[in-house]
């Protein structure tokens, strides 16, 4: 219910209304409103209740286990929150001199330090406000470092057909035309098609690895040998660091350029719409072309912001000022508090939990999309002899799976695979917790065959039963109006 | 299985290709195809008068699973559009080969005809897909 619905007119709380003259200041007659905002009238005890009982209803890491993980939700520890909310953060103005800035400019030069180091990269630039624009940043760098160079006429990036939507719509952006490279049996790139693809027009290839099957890009050392003998650049989707940081860097595998979600990897929550931070890294060749401002540090040990000046060949600016501060603070106070050991035991934690649930989902009779390969951080299984032998889709388990306590793993997607399910616990569940939900599934596929009804109504226990979501795209409707 | 038509033509990216009496190509997604999407929500067709390559992206069916590019199958230029399909998508799904046609092209290269599937070989290349 709205609480507009519980409106009835008159009752109000007087004790936290502004008074009836309230001063309108030296805004403009024309520009002030003349009929009263319909706002919802109730008393102080129904407006408590109400918020109170939505807040019951969040459904969140803090509640559940959330295989969706660091693509959309993995724990972020409440330090990160506490100390980037510190009031010596939150009074600074973005545009107080470096001088009385020293302590918030030391934590983003440790930052871009901290984050050169996990990823091996030769720069780091913290200034992309979301994952998009860092990739974005990455492939204007690209273009840059060709275009310096007079090589014009690379107008070809490169991008997995498995890969995230966001590479190809950031090669369009930068002026490229995309070309696809299919994927092999095994979840790889396929090594001949891209041998075949690449030439004098490559400008780069985009790629997520751990690629977004779950799986490892073993081939890795091929494919940046074919690139860049090609005369291209190598570029690495930060989507999945979770499953490498601090075991494998970027840079060591070839790459010359790098964008990373920190509200992924680094303490924020992805999902919800941001804001997030995408900073981008660099190695040697592209070091010229990093976006600013970039924090550097004097040899009196003082820091100082380099811009336009110091740095002549840069993409230029993709922010006002030193990007989203407070998400890059929850960053930095998150790779503090793990040190660069606690980095690794991120990578491993996430990948034995995600390989644990694979061996036991195989066990149970769970179908694994590469049922030879190895799990990274995440693993993607098939619906679809359950779906052959019983009419339940992927979608009916999802929605089965609320009624049991746990939120859905991603769902349809990569669409490579059919009635897949990709599933991420992320480094800090419990191994009882993976427990629960692998029992979840196998009841879920004992109702599949004894009352699928059961299954395919479901939700059943949730506060709202299963949404037409095809209705509700077609006949989109998303205000409220007053009754009468 | 989903239904494929003995007299039409296909392409890999699953549209179908139906010749007019007055040469014109009808192109529209294959049962299967609309199977695999689910309920569409929106489609979005080319302009008539648009001249297009052979394999050019030239139309957009969203469902609330995925939006998938449809590819021109020969060279040629829009001759008409299915005006209906913008306020229900659904007609796609009801009959992918009757009422849910995308749109009409005007082949520039009639021997391009030639290299797209008959019935036979789209049948095993959606088994192939579907192992």
């Amino acid at each position: 219910m709205l609480i507009f619905e519980l409106s009835r007119p008159g009752r109000r709380n007087p004790s936290q209304s502004p008074g009836p003259a309230a001063e309108s200041g030296d805004i403009p007659p024309e520009l002030r409103r003349r009929s009263r905002p319909v706002l919802p009238q109730v008393s102080e005890m129904q407006a408590v209740r109400h918020y109170t009982r939505l807040s019951q209803k969040n459904f969140s890491i803090d509640t559940h286990f959330y295989p969706l993980g660091s693509c959309t939700m993995k724990y972020n520890p409440r330090a990160c929150n506490a100390f980037s909310m510190l009031p010596q953060f939150l009074g600074r103005h973005p545009l107080a001199s470096p001088a009385t800035g020293q302590g918030f400019l030391a934590c983003m030069f440790e930052l871009q330090e901290i984050l050169r180091d996990v990823t091996g990269m030769r720069a780091v630039s913290l200034t992309p406000m979301a994952g998009a624009q860092g990739e974005f940043a990455g492939v204007a760098m690209m273009r840059a470092y060709h275009e310096s160079r007079g090589d014009a006429d690379r107008s070809e990036i490169l991008v997995p057909d498995a890969a995230h939507g966001t590479n190809p719509a950031t090669a369009v952006m930068c002026g490229y035309t995309v070309r696809e490279i299919p994927t092999d049996e095994a979840g790889g790139i396929d090594i001949e098609k891209l041998r075949a693809a690449v030439g004098p027009r490559t400008a780069g290839l985009m790629l997520t690895n751990p690629s977004t099957l779950g799986v490892f890009e073993k081939d890795i050392q091929e494919v940046q040998r074919i690139v860049h003998q090609a005369g291209g650049l190598l570029y690495y989707d930060g989507a999945n660091l979770n499953a490498i940081l601090g075991k494998v860097k970027p840079g060591s595998m070839g790459f010359d350029v790098i964008h990373m979600n920190l509200h992924k990897t680094f303490s924020t929550p992805h999902g919800g719409g941001g804001p997030g931070a995408g900073p981008v890294g660099v190695n040697e060749r592209l070091l010229p072309f990093l976006p600013v401002p970039v924090v550097a540090r004097a040899r009196d040990g003082s820091y100082f912001v380099e811009t336009e000046k110091e740095r002549p060949q840069s993409i230029g600016r993709l922010s006002a000022h030193m990007g989203n501060a407070g998400i890059l603070l929850r960053a930095y106070v998150y790779a503090r508090l793990l040190g660069r050991e606690g980095m690794k035991r991120v990578a491993e934690f996430a990948t034995l939990n995600a390989n644990y649930m694979l061996a036991r989902l195989k066990s149970q009779g769970f179908v694994a999309a590469y049922p030879d390969r190895r799990a990274t951080h995440e693993f993607i299984i098939t619906l679809k002899p359950l779906k052959d032998a019983t009419g339940v889709t992927a979608m009916d388990v999802a929605k089965r799976l609320l009624d049991k306590g746990f939120h859905a793993p991603t769902t349809y997607f990569p669409m490579l695979v059919p009635e897949c399910f990709l599933i991420e616990p992320t480094e800090t569940e419990s191994k009882e917790e993976l427990d629960a939900f692998i029992t979840a599934m196998e009841e879920i596929v004992r109702e599949a065959h004894d009352n699928p009804d059961l299954v395919r109504n479901a939700p059943h226990t949730t506060t709202v039963r299963r949404l037409d979501d095809v209705k509700a795209a077609r006949e989109l409707d998303l205000r409220w109006k007053v009754a009468g | 299985m989903s239904e494929i038509p003995k007299d039409l033509r296909y392409t890999r990216s699953h549209e179908w290709i139906m010749t007019m009496p007055d040469g014109t190509l009808t192109v529209g997604i294959t049962d299967h195809a609309q199977e695999l999407l689910g309920d569409l929500v929106f489609i979005e067709l080319p302009k008539v008068g648009e001249k297009l390559a052979a394999g050019k992206e030239c139309a957009v069916v969203e469902s609330v699973k995925a939006a998938s590019d449809v590819y021109a199958p020969v060279s040629g230029t829009i001759a008409e559009v299915n005006a209906n399909l913008a306020e229900r998508p659904e007609t796609v799904n009801k009959g992918a080969y009757r009422d849910g046609w995308l749109f009409r092209i005007k082949p520039e290269r009639p021997e391009e005809l030639g290299s797209l599937l008959d019935a036979a070989a789209y049948k095993s290349l959606v088994e192939a897909e579907d192992h």
